[in-house]
């Protein structure tokens, strides 16, 4: 097995949902929980490589992508912010609503294709020993993007003032309140921008990692392991990106590991074409559970909770909600 | 502070009792006018969709045995979710559970777990449905006690399980099971089948070809049960409480993690069933595609009845339509598209119960 490619290629496939949960923990800061991540993914990613197959412009269509997730998840915002509607709901039927819309919008997208990201390798960097070729040679941009994102964003949260202000809005809404930070207009414009992300992360997908479009199979899950991963990274996005890395690097083993027929000297047990394979495909899905019980059991032993207001309206002049 | 409209919105407790039906219809027809705008705006012609989409289930007996025989898992489902939506218990794995309980009715037949030549079809078809109904409730036994020991999110560990339940059948049908390297099992017996009006065909000419099963009578029964548990017993008062208001619950002594557990196994037992009536009902063997995501448009069923166990049978009567239509409709996105919008319509609309509106003058706006 080649072990720098599985590294390789498990950071590109990390990067999207690196960038999908690190929309949904600037959401989350703000105390919407959105479980529409799934959707907005899916509609991102048809709205990306249609804008990119149609114009021939894959800049466009990561433009497409970003505002489609971002205009999806207005519908969640509304619904939740000025509704008070229960937030689980609300995500679910975001989660239909954008499969539904993208599966209709992307007819006839199938076995199309269109142009995707350009690759790019960083000079010096990328001649550093294992970390070089893993980390930095022949990536798409969007994986030195979500490089970027994350120092960018925890500065933001926790160093700036917006970021302040964000995390009160999460943790103490009334407080915040009366210090004059405006609560609707914040949550809204965490909720779009968590779509946004996941718009891209979406487009990450079709126009990037694995182009092309492939009607819901093309997100298949990724939404929900990003929000999965939100859980287990405390809010917190080094331990999202370290976890979308990890993430990427156990799919692509798994993947790896039906290719040769000895493995470790022994005949391996899942060669390609014998059903075990099955129980290998199952690992991410048995990994994001490990992962949730882990992370929460470690966050609560540190007291590092969600977002005190976390999936409660808030309602100006009446208390407990 | 500012209003920004002329209106007064004042949270309000006495809901008319109509109020509900009209608004949830309401959310229906609002739905099917706004996803009729989009099939435009892609250059469908939405009035000839939707009456096909009538004609293809209402049109005809055959059709609307069609459209029961796909009600039918809908209902179980619906009603499994409507009693752990009322704990606030977010059992997103109907699907998951309806696989597992679709595999172990299908381990009767295909083990065998009985002898096949010997025992009595209501013997088999017991065996089957009560295993169904096991391996939903032991499935849904794990996000339930992940959630009452740890409080993990049902949401995430039901989803996660739903991919690994799906897999799991994979392996089986792909490799000890599959019938000449094709991905499904052999058909069953007809010893394993439930009861068909097509069987009746001699006595009863008219009911040639419908396919309508007796897996429909177990999803009324089940509503009643779970109407009686809901309303008319203790338990479904404590259940109720537990979702209402939880820190309540605790002081009145409710033991919220045993709960949690039990309504997530009867949740999962129900789904469980609904997958054993799909085999041994419809499709007659196990294989990939048994669920046309039942599971998730029982999540909407239950909403939209507003969780109320007989709302769910006209309701997922109503998607069980919606499903045989969009069988033969292109693009297939478009019945998830209807499902969406009337999900986001209804929980909208909910705000509507739980205020009232009176226009206002600006002056009075100052006097607040």
């Amino acid at each position: 097995m080649n072990w720098i490619e599985i590294f390789r290629s498990g950071i590109s496939t990390g990067t999207v949902l690196l960038i999908a949960a690190i929309g949904e923990i600037l959401t989350e800061r703000a105390g919407i929980q959105n479980l529409g991540v799934e959707g907005m993914m899916l509609v991102g990613a048809m709205a990306g490589f249609r804008v990119a197959f149609t114009t021939g412009n894959v800049w466009l269509g990561l433009l497409a992508a970003i505002a489609a997730g971002g205009l999806l998840s207005l519908a969640h915002a509304v619904v939740t912010i000025h509704f008070q509607a229960d937030q689980t709901v609300s995500g679910l039927s975001l989660t239909f609503l954008g499969t539904g819309l993208a599966l209709v919008l992307g007819d006839g997208l199938t076995g199309q294709t269109a142009p995707v990201i350009p690759h790019a390798s960083i000079p010096l960097l990328s001649q550093i020993p294992y970390l070089g070729p893993i980390a930095f040679t022949d990536h798409n941009l969007l994986v030195y993007f979500g490089y970027l994102l994350v120092p960018v964003v925890t500065y933001f949260i926790n160093k700036t003032r917006p970021g302040l202000h964000l995390r009160a809005v999460g943790e103490n809404p009334a407080a915040a309140d009366t210090l004059g930070v405006n609560i609707y207009r914040t949550r809204y414009l965490y909720t779009f921008i968590g779509g946004c992300f996941a718009g891209l992360a979406g487009a990450a997908i079709s126009v990037a990692i694995a182009p092309g479009w492939y009607s819901n199979l093309t997100v298949n899950g990724q939404g929900w392991i990003a929000v999965a991963l939100v859980i287990f990274a405390h809010w917190n996005p080094w331990r999202a990106a370290l976890g979308g890395y990890l993430f990427g690097i156990l799919r692509r083993f798994t993947l790896d590991l039906q290719g040769p027929r000895i493995l470790f000297g022994m005949a391996n047990p899942f060669f390609f074409n014998t059903n075990l394979v099955f129980f290998l495909q199952m690992t991410p899905y048995i990994l994001t559970i490990i992962a949730l019980i882990w992370g929460s059991s470690a966050a609560r032993k540190k007291r590092i909770g969600a977002p005190a207001a976390l999936g409660t309206p808030y309602l100006r002049g009446e208390r407990g909600l | 502070m500012k209003i920004p409209y002329p209106v007064l919105i004042k949270r309000t407790e006495d809901t008319p009792k109509w109020l509900p039906v009209v608004t949830s219809v309401g959310a229906v027809l609002l739905a099917f006018i706004i996803s009729g705008i989009v099939l435009a705006a892609t250059g469908a012609d939405p009035f000839k969709i939707y009456s096909y989409l009538y004609k293809a289930s209402f049109g005809s007996w055959g059709a609307f045995s069609d459209v029961i025989v796909k009600a039918t898992p809908l209902l179980l489902i619906g009603l499994g979710c409507s009693l752990a939506f009322r704990m606030r218990l977010w059992n997103i794995g109907a699907e998951g559970q309806f696989f597992v309980g679709a595999f172990m009715a299908s381990a009767v037949v295909m083990v065998p777990l009985v002898n096949l030549e010997t025992t009595p079809t209501w013997a088999i078809i017991s065996l089957m449905a009560v295993l169904g109904m096991v391996g939903g409730a032991l499935y849904a036994f794990i996000p339930g006690i992940l959630k009452a020991k740890l409080n993990i999110n049902e949401i995430i560990t039901t989803l996660m399980l739903n991919y690994i339940a799906v897999l799991w059948n994979n392996y089986w049908i792909f490799g000890n099971w599959s019938e000449a390297g094709f991905q499904m099992t052999k058909t069953f017996p007809k010893v394993a089948w439930l009861p068909r009006l097509a069987d009746y065909a001699k006595q009863v000419p008219a009911f040639s070809g419908m396919t309508l099963h007796v897996g429909i009578l177990f999803g009324l029964i089940a509503a009643v049960i779970v109407y009686l548990i809901i309303y008319r017993s203790k338990w479904g008062y404590k259940i109720t409480l537990i979702g209402d208001n939880p820190r309540a619950a605790r002081y009145a002594g409710i033991n919220i993690a045993a709960n949690t557990i039990l309504v997530f196994m009867v949740s999962g037992a129900l789904a469980g069933l609904a997958g054993m009536t799909e085999v041994s009902g419809v499709v007659h063997r196990l294989q990939e595609r048994i669920s046309t995501s039942y599971g998730f448009s029982g999540v909407i069923v239950a909403w939209l009845a507003k969780l109320h166990p007989f709302a769910v049978i006209v309701v997922s009567i109503l998607f069980g339509a919606l499903l045989v239509a969009s069988r033969e409709i292109q693009p297939s996105g478009i019945s998830f598209l209807i499902q969406g919008i009337t999900l986001f319509l209804v929980i909208s609309s909910d705000v509507l119960l739980k205020y009232e509106i009176k226009w206002v003058r600006p002056a009075q706006e100052t006097a607040q």
